[in-house]
């Protein structure tokens, strides 16, 4: 019976550990609202991935061009331009505010949880909101405690992935 | 005889006569008079960059984009022929494809159905009764453009009367010969296309392309995220071989790196940069040779030259980079990732190396472009105030010479790319 019960067919958002990832996913929107992005970075594994991707369909991140795709290394470059102050798009960036919602657990376990959400954020920078909407899947490790728990992937699919997007200076 | 550009004539100046030999007038950013104008003089009346022939590999491969404002299907037809076609269905006017890019026999107009082949001809009606005596077929075909390529380019035109695209590009072609070199032996595809906007004129971006100027100041950022050995090769600022040259026709080719202008002419003693040693223990394990993997690594950053074709493309490096104008301040950029076409064991490293590098610099969060259109905005802000004050394109003018083939040519930094492009623009715009 513990079989059932570490990892079920169909996982209720009531369940602990999917309450921890929806945690996580929340504390992740923080942070990036904030722009505390050293803190953002401490959020992920050391293997893990912040992807978003073009081809709304593909999962295959190697071997197509996508808008970002993030091992460790390229993330902590990414807090350092974000951070340094020589990035005038990151220095001059929107002021942004994203609800995270709509989740679903997709997969559930003692040691990973899989939710899939939508995520609608507007950016504001002199005088213009844009609106950034998108699907988000976040693959979360989970640690002994919910302060060890950790992102191995985020992947962000725009509505308007394959269209003309603002360039950006800020996340998602 | 040149007109001085005051607060009290610049709203009354021809469009012509707001560009001078070294300035521009800030009016030519604002004004939507004269981006109307710009859309019909320029975009109707040239060869503007469609595709690459790698986007339509098989006989039914199409893509749907512009040129100017007016939206295009470009189709390869059952021979093999590219066609360029206005999307637009000639019974009541609904597009035709609003696909990207795809694979078709031919396009059916979802309204009333009438289709056409790929190279644009009526092909059928439903219920056809009606019509009798009424229309001939024939004469029905999709308003077709112009099409011609060279070296994988395609470029269409509105304008029946022009030169034929060899002799618009004259000696933009040698440059592109060399651009393509950096298939490393391959032919060269495309992977892919970031596309993003940016608050400004579409000529903002224009003279970008040239502006070797910006690159320390704008892509710090970028430069010290980079390996020392990718930096040093971007460090272009007082290298007195780094040029930019007039090809003519507002064409320019800046030159950053120019030991890499020409890959075939390598003398065996350029290090290959520490960054592609996975890479090309990859290639190795391919069983490629020594000199073949040093071809493809040399080219990794794609060649050192950015050639900027007037009015909507340019051959930026590793990459094509093209506009399209929306309005008078607002500006959509596609930045079309290439690398080399061949066996999977080879190009699939050297491609998957190629996209990393590109989505580093390129696309909406990549560590150069966002700098880019932060600087191209700032412009567009800035332009709308003392619209009298000239925006100064004249870095340079006093050390421009021709070089041996006769280019006018002056250091990398400087603007002699946009004076050539000016003077196009101010050609295409006068009146007479
Ligand atoms: S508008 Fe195309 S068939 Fe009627
Ligand atoms: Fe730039």
């Amino acid at each position: 019976m513990t079989e059932t019960l570490t990892h079920t067919a169909a996982p209720s958002l009531t369940d602990p550990r999917v309450l921890r990832g929806i945690e996580l996913a929340w504390r992740e929107a923080d942070l990036l609202d904030r722009k505390e992005y050293e803190a953002w970075n401490a959020l992920y594994a050391e293997d893990g991935h912040y992807v978003i991707p073009i081809d709304p369909d593909t999962t295959d991140f190697d071997n197509t061009l996508n808008m970002v795709y993030d091992d460790a290394r390229m993330r902590g470059m990414r807090v350092t331009r974000m951070t340094e102050g020589y990035a005038i798009a990151a220095v001059d960036s929107a002021t942004t505010a994203r609800t995270v919602s709509r989740f679903l657990p997709v997969e559930v376990s003692d040691a990973e949880v899989v939710l899939r959400a939508s995520q609608v954020l507007v950016a504001y920078k002199r005088g213009r909101h844009d609106l950034w909407a998108g699907d988000v899947e976040y693959r979360i490790r989970l640690g002994a405690t919910a302060a060890e728990d950790l992102i191995v992937r985020k992947v962000v699919r725009l509505v308007d992935s394959e269209a003309a997007v603002p360039a950006a200076g800020f996340l998602l | 005889m040149t007109i001085e550009i005051t607060a009290s004539n610049v709203y009354d100046l021809a469009p012509a006569d707001l560009v001078q030999d070294d300035r521009v007038a800030g009016r030519m950013y604002t004004d939507p008079e004269i981006f109307e104008l710009e859309m019909t003089r320029i975009f109707e009346h040239t060869w503007i960059w469609v595709a690459h022939e790698s986007e339509l590999p098989n006989p039914g491969s199409f893509k749907s984009t512009y040129v100017g404002r007016q939206p295009v299907i470009v189709s390869r037809d059952r021979k093999g022929a590219i066609h360029t076609l206005v999307n637009r269905c000639r019974h009541r006017g609904a597009s035709l494809c609003e696909k990207r890019t795809g694979e078709a026999n031919g396009f059916t107009c979802p309204y009333h159905a009438w289709s056409y082949s790929l190279d644009g001809k009526l092909r059928g009606i439903p219920y056809p009764e009606g019509y009798e005596g009424v229309i001939d077929k024939s004469e029905l075909s999709l308003k077709r453009l112009r099409t011609e390529s060279y070296g994988g380019m395609v470029f269409a035109t509105l304008d029946e009367d022009i030169e034929p695209l060899e002799e618009f590009l004259g000696d933009v072609k040698l440059w592109i010969d060399r651009f393509m070199k950096q298939g490393g032996g391959y032919p060269i595809k495309v992977l892919g296309t970031h596309q993003f906007t940016f608050g400004g004129n579409w000529k903002i971006q224009l003279e970008n392309t040239t502006d070797g100027y910006h690159f320390p100041i704008v892509h710090r950022s970028w430069m010290a995220s980079v390996d020392a050995e990718t930096a040093d090769m971007m460090s272009f600022m007082t290298d007195p071989e780094a040029v930019t040259h007039d090809l003519g026709n507002g064409h320019s080719v800046a030159q950053m790196v120019p030991e890499h202008s020409d890959l075939d002419a390598d003398d065996g003693t350029e290090k290959l940069q520490d960054r592609f040693d996975e890479l090309i223990a990859d290639l190795r394990a391919a069983n490629l040779s020594d000199s073949a993997i040093r071809k493809v690594v040399l080219a990794m950053h794609g060649t050192g030259f950015n050639l900027n074709l007037f009015p909507n493309v340019s051959m930026s490096a590793a990459f094509f980079r093209v506009l399209r104008p929306i309005s008078v301040d607002r500006t959509v950029i596609e930045h079309v990732a290439i690398g080399p076409d061949g066996p999977d064991e080879v190009v699939g490293p050297v491609n998957r190396a190629r996209l990393r590098v590109h989505e580093h610099f390129q696309g909406p969060f990549g560590f150069g472009t966002p700098d880019d259109a932060e600087g191209w905005d700032r412009v567009q802000r800035g332009a709308q105030g003392a619209p009298e004050m000239p925006i100064l394109v004249n870095r340079g003018a006093a050390r421009e010479k021709p070089s041996p083939e006769g280019w006018t040519t002056s250091h990398v930094t400087d603007e002699t790319g946009m004076r050539a492009a000016y003077a196009q623009w101010k050609q295409m715009m006068s009146d007479d």
